[in-house]
């Protein structure tokens, strides 16, 4: 299915679009309520998310932290501007490695799309290096897995 | 063989994958390099020692500088980290369609 779109757009942004068969409510829900963000925002096989803390309003914040059991682990927070339930979340959020990097700003819309929704999330980082040392860094899952495999074949 | 090594050990470090990416961009200084990295040169120069000895990048004489750019195996490497970021999301963005399926309890009550 190739249902998923990721381009880079300008110097700045990434631009990522879904489609969903569910109306905007819930795929809106399902990013803001934790008990529902906890069963799939979880990146690779095996990855979980013991911490999803959120307060979901502008001005809010939140607070996620993911483990792969064996002592790998990844943290996010940050910061709701606007939410316009349930067509808009606008957040701020930086990883932890363990510095923060700098923000990542993120509008995402929920659009009536048929009876499903189209979301669009457009990333904005602060400069060309910072959204290319983030391509990067946000690679780091999948290419330690590839890793593994490459180990395992030696 | 030990050139796929030095480049898979070279790609080890996260501050020379975040190297490489902002080489994507364009051909660069050490002085450029070592800017947003808040790093010092000669902390930068050791890194892009190793990225050359892998093979991922290419260095060239110009005056006192030596400005680098990406070698063509590392741009296939950068397009491959585009790509595993796609994959990522879309594991994540599968099981949500399973989370949505089971989220319309209304629907269901209505029809039963």
């Amino acid at each position: 299915m190739s249902k998923l779109t990721l381009k880079t757009e300008g110097d700045r942004h990434v631009v990522v679009t879904r489609r969903f068969a569910a109306p905007p409510e819930a795929v809106y829900r399902a990013h803001t309520e934790p008990k529902l963000i906890q069963r799939w925002m979880l990146g690779p096989d095996g990855w979980t998310m013991p911490v999803c803390i959120n307060d979901a309003r502008p001005g809010g914040t939140f607070r996620y932290e993911w483990t792969d059991g064996k002592g790998g682990g990844f943290q996010i927070t940050g910061e709701f501007l606007e939410l316009e339930p349930f067509s808009r979340i606008v957040h701020v959020e930086r990883m932890h490695l363990p510095d923060p990097t700098p923000e990542n700003h993120i509008e995402t819309r929920f659009d009536p799309d048929g009876s499903g929704t189209l979301m669009t999330m457009r990333m904005t980082l602060p400069d060309a290096a910072t959204r290319a040392a983030m391509l990067a860094t946000g690679m780091e899952h999948g290419m330690e897995a590839s890793y593994a495999r490459l180990e395992a074949m030696n | 063989m030990a050139r796929l090594d030095a480049a898979f050990s070279a790609l080890a470090d996260p501050t020379r994958r975040a190297i490489l990416a902002r080489l994507a961009l364009g051909e660069t200084t050490v002085m450029e390099l070592a800017e947003p990295f808040d790093m010092t040169q000669p902390a930068i120069s050791r890194h892009l020692k190793v990225l050359e000895g892998a093979g991922l990048i290419v260095r060239r004489i110009e005056g006192t500088k030596r400005p680098c750019r990406l070698a063509p195996s590392a741009i296939t490497e950068i397009d491959q980290w585009l790509g595993m970021l796609r994959q990522a999301l879309a594991t994540n963005y599968d099981r949500l369609d399973d989370v949505l399926a089971g989220m319309q309890p209304k629907k269901r009550k209505a029809k039963r």
